[in-house]
């Protein structure tokens, strides 16, 4: 359902992601692990169409989405939940779950939401998307407003971040879920071994090169290079 | 001046600027092309026309609860210049709202002016929500001007609340407020201004903190698109034991130009003053969210200026 061919992608004279190339079955879920700038969050922002690869091409479903925009792919069937959310004024939590649900939503409904994520509903539906909220707040928040979508793809920039561990539990029925009920594929950049270890497959990333492909079941250990951070500040 | 006919023109303007469909019910003054036209008054809730000058002198008697009074204006004849001096006398314990509002309907070529000059007293312990919009429409080249002016006196413990609302269609406005805030009072003040094509838009705000624990609280939020110009200045002077905090935001578009002047002074150790002003383009970022949840550039643009005047 999905598939990058041979994605390049560069910024201010840096080459970011270098000649990537995998295939996304329907159902499956892929997790996407790699030490700190190694590219994750560039190749989400690239899938999503937020960034344009400077050469290689995107598939969605068959079609060739390279030069669709950010909302294109969204109607398309793509979602996306940022690493760092992003604030509002005026918008509240209950405005920005009609918007991602394309209806008016009841409290009641927008309840049931929240709760997926963790959030006791009353308190925040009302509330602006803005910096009053705690960044964990904020975190599932922009997770809610992915998982009301239901879209056929789903990507999560390092979800884990900000939230305890009941939201956790949580967070990984929801992943389950939505491979249940909706047959969706999920990508899902982590650190966290547990999600990980869901995973069909883990796509390591290192220094904006696929290192490496791992099924699920096989042990990761040996596969994460070991870098000594001192090397980094050498002069 | 009893009976009232409104025609096409009034309904909408009416609507626009109180969300009446009708002639409201309650104390109101109806004021049309410079002339008063219907008053109503209640037993809390006298109205009595100035003798000295256009304008009315309103009553509120003490401990009156839950009442609303609107004071609605409508031009719609071009090249009007009305300057009307309404008098607000809030008595002890009152607790009551105010609906106010001009809309200006202008096909003509001759400019209309209407300059609402208002003072409030409020006695101890009242509590008053003002609710004012401004409105102007037409096809005329004749400009829209609201040069409104309002004085707020505070009495001790009594609480204000102003949301001023101008969104569309007025050509040039200068607001002036100037409130002198009394012990354990308090005002907040809310407004929202979005000025399109040549328009200009000027705000002054004086705030006098002479209570102990007075406070005040001013948020502007103000969309400046095309080649609109607005200019925000507030000046709070805290001069006893006081909170103050006012907060300027504003989002510019096309050349939209934008400038905030703050001034606070702290005449006393005890004062506490904040003052906050952000002016920038939508963020970017923004935009982008709400595009990844399937709308539109433009969409997701017209959903963040709604969120940001709401
Ligand atoms: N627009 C950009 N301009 C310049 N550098 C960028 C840009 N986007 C990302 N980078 C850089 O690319 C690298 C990868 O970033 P990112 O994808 O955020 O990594 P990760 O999510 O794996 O931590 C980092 O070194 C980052 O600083
Ligand atoms: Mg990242």
């Amino acid at each position: 359902m999905l598939e990058l061919k041979n994605v390049n992608f560069s910024a201010d004279g840096k080459h970011i992601l270098k000649d990537i190339s995998f295939k996304l079955g329907a159902g499956k879920f892929i997790a996407i692990t790699g030490p700190n700038g190694s590219g994750k969050s560039t190749l989400a922002k690239v899938i999503m169409g937020i960034e344009k690869p400077e050469s290689g091409q995107i598939f969605f479903n068959g079609e060739d989405v390279t030069n669709y925009t950010i909302d294109q792919r969204a109607r398309m069937g793509i979602s996306f939940g940022f690493q760092q959310p992003v604030r509002f004024k005026g918008i509240t939590v209950h405005d920005l779950l009609n918007l991602s649900a394309k209806e008016k939503l009841s409290s009641k409904d927008a309840c049931n939401i929240l709760a997926t994520v963790g959030l006791c509903a009353n308190s925040y539906l009302d509330r602006e998307v803005n910096a009053s909220l705690s960044g964990g707040e904020l975190k599932r928040i922009e997770i809610a407003s992915v998982i009301t979508r239901g879209t056929a793809l789903t990507i999560f920039d390092e979800p884990e971040a900000g939230i305890d561990l009941w939201s956790f539990n949580n967070l990984i029925r929801v992943f389950n879920e939505m491979r249940e009920k909706l047959a969706g594929s999920i990508i899902v950049i982590s650190h966290q071994e547990r999600i990980l270890n869901i995973a069909d497959e883990i796509v390591l990333l290192s220094e904006g090169r696929i290192a490496k492909i791992v099924p699920h079941g096989e042990p990761l250990e040996s596969f994460i290079p070991v870098q000594d951070v001192r090397t980094c500040c050498k002069l | 001046m009893d009976k009232v006919v409104l025609d096409k023109f009034d309904s909408a303007l009416l609507k626009a600027v109180a969300d009446l469909d009708n002639m409201p019910t309650g104390a109101f003054s109806l004021r049309r092309n410079g002339q008063p036209v219907k008053v109503n008054i209640t037993p809390n809730i006298n109205i009595i026309p100035k003798k000295d000058k256009p304008g009315i002198d309103i009553y509120v008697r003490a401990d009156t609860k839950g009442e609303t009074v609107h004071i609605p204006v409508v031009i719609t004849e071009s090249g009007i210049n009305d300057v009307v001096y309404n008098d607000f006398y809030i008595g002890k314990n009152a607790d009551v709202i105010i609906n106010a509002g001009c809309g200006i309907h202008n096909d003509g070529c001759n400019d209309t002016h209407h300059n609402g000059i208002h003072r409030f007293f409020l006695d101890e312990g009242s509590k008053v929500l003002y609710v004012e919009k401004h409105y102007g429409e037409g096809d005329g080249s004749g400009k829209r001007v609201l040069d409104p002016v309002t004085e707020v006196h505070m009495g001790k413990n009594s609480s204000c609340e102003m949301r001023t609302t101008q969104i569309k269609g007025v050509d040039s406005t200068i607001r002036t407020t100037n409130a002198v805030i009394g012990d354990g009072a308090s005002l907040v003040i809310t407004e929202k201004i979005m000025t399109h094509g040549d328009q200009l838009a000027e705000t002054n705000f004086k705030v006098d903190l002479d209570g102990f624990d007075s406070k005040v609280q001013v948020t502007s939020r103000s969309i400046a698109t095309e080649n609109s110009t607005q200019k925000f200045v507030s000046n709070v002077n805290g001069n006893n034991q006081c909170f103050g905090h006012v907060e300027c935001d504003a989002i510019i578009k096309d050349h939209g130009k934008v400038i905030s002047i703050p001034e606070i002074t702290a005449n006393c150790v005890d004062a506490n003053l904040i003052h906050e002003a952000a002016i920038g383009k939508i963020a970017g970022e923004q935009i982008i969210k709400l595009m990844t949840i399937g709308l539109t550039e433009s969409e997701a643009e017209s959903e963040i200026i709604n969120g940001f005047l709401k």
